[in-house]
């Protein structure tokens, strides 16, 4: 066998070109993606800087067995009812004063706030702790100040649990769907070993709708807009009324605000 | 050549033993799946050959569009508009997922976890006590 050393060089050098560089050549060359294609947001979609609701507390103790929202939010979400407090899954509800503000609760109040019913949801805080301590990234603050979850991601470790200070969140221990009352199939269920909370809407909110609470409140109980624009009803009920939030002192900054 | 004997019948015997397999199954490929459509849109999101080849990669983009950009509406190559959602809109046609998804799924052996939490409304019996309302 005659080969010398110069000409193996160049055999080995063109068979090299060949197939190392011969694929990624030919995969430029052709394109696989779709070029003209893009995602955009829809065109009826609502639009804030700052997303927040209002609570009448006052408005709604009127009416203490109506549970119109929590129900709509229920259908709307598949959010299943296990009838057991230990396994709940809950992204709106409702509780007590004392429960709502411990940190404000005071003997001699009025009876009528002690009892009235304060509805409770994600506060969708400015300072959001559970961001901060998720380590996916499954739950991130949105730029108009949602704080949304992206359930792909999240891997169950419950740390956004550990953070929250308002009790948010619920950790879905058991198959949530042979629970589910009533189905929406246009939207997903979640599965065993994910976190889920209130989104206020997100996929409605593009859609131009109100979120699901909201529209359902027969008696204009819950507000919500943007909190940015000195003109929406929030900041208009903000200026009218006295509110509070639910541990202020945390600096969290909740976007929910109680008129009691 | 020493030993031709030997290694000649050392071939024959791997040869042999490396096409078994082949041998055995000689004829038993499963058949490409046939998948139906109950078709409501005239042509999918995209041409066929790329739905088949990449919805995957879509369907990823389109979670990202959605949740993270908030970016609710795709802009196709043809510059149809349509709304991002699995079961907002792709299942609307595919709406029978064992006679579609599952089939080509069970053919290539991929197992997506989609359907763990997304539901098409006939997957949805399975496991749903009541029938829904929207």
């Amino acid at each position: 066998m005659g080969i010398d050393r110069r000409s193996f060089l160049k055999i080995a050098g063109l068979s090299a070109v060949l197939g190392i560089g011969g694929g990624s050549v030919t995969d430029l060359l052709v394109n696989k993606d779709v070029e003209a294609s893009e995602a955009v947001c829809t065109e009826n979609a609502l639009h804030a800087k700052r997303w927040a609701m209002v609570v009448n507390v006052k408005k709604c103790s009127e009416h203490k067995d109506c549970k119109k929202c929590i129900e709509a939010c229920d259908s709307w979400h598949n959010i299943p009812n296990f009838h057991n407090s230990k396994d709940e899954v809950k992204w709106i509800w409702k509780d007590d004063y004392e429960h709502t503000f411990p940190d404000q609760e005071c003997e001699f109040m009025s009876e009528d706030i002690k009892k009235a019913p304060f509805i409770l949801m994600c506060n969708h805080c400015d300072q959001p702790p559970c961001v901060r301590v998720c380590p996916t990234k499954a739950t991130f603050k949105r730029p108009d100040g949602i704080v949304a979850m992206d359930f792909h991601r999240c891997i169950g470790c419950r740390f956004c649990m550990a953070a929250c200070p308002y009790g948010s969140r619920s950790f879905n221990w058991r198959d949530p769907r042979p629970f589910i009352e009533k189905v929406n199939n246009n939207f997903p269920t979640r599965m065993r070993g994910v976190v889920e909370k209130c989104t206020f809407c997100v996929d409605r909110l593009a859609d131009g709708l109100q979120p699901a609470c909201v529209e359902a409140c027969p008696y204009g109980c819950l507000v919500f807009g943007d909190l940015e624009d000195p003109e929406s009803e929030v900041r208009k009920l903000l200026q009218e009324n006295v509110t509070i939030r639910r541990k202020p002192e945390l600096g969290t900054m909740p976007s929910i605000f109680y008129i009691v | 050549m020493y030993d031709s004997g030997k290694i000649i019948a050392g071939l024959v015997i791997f040869a042999g033993l490396f096409t078994v397999p082949f041998i055995m199954n000689r004829g038993t490929a499963a058949p490409p799946p046939k998948l139906k459509i109950v078709s409501k849109a005239k042509a999918c999101v995209e041409d066929t050959h790329y739905m088949r080849t990449s919805h995957m990669k879509l369907l990823n983009e389109w979670r990202d569009d959605a949740l993270r950009d908030g970016h609710r509406l795709y802009i196709n190559n043809k510059g149809k508009k349509i709304h991002i959602g699995l079961q907002i809109t792709c299942l609307k046609c595919h709406s029978d997922k064992a006679d579609f998804c599952d089939k080509c799924h069970a053919y290539a052996d991929v197992r997506p976890y989609c359907w763990d939490c997304h539901f098409s409304p006939e997957g949805r019996k399975k496991w749903a006590s009541t029938e829904g309302h929207f």
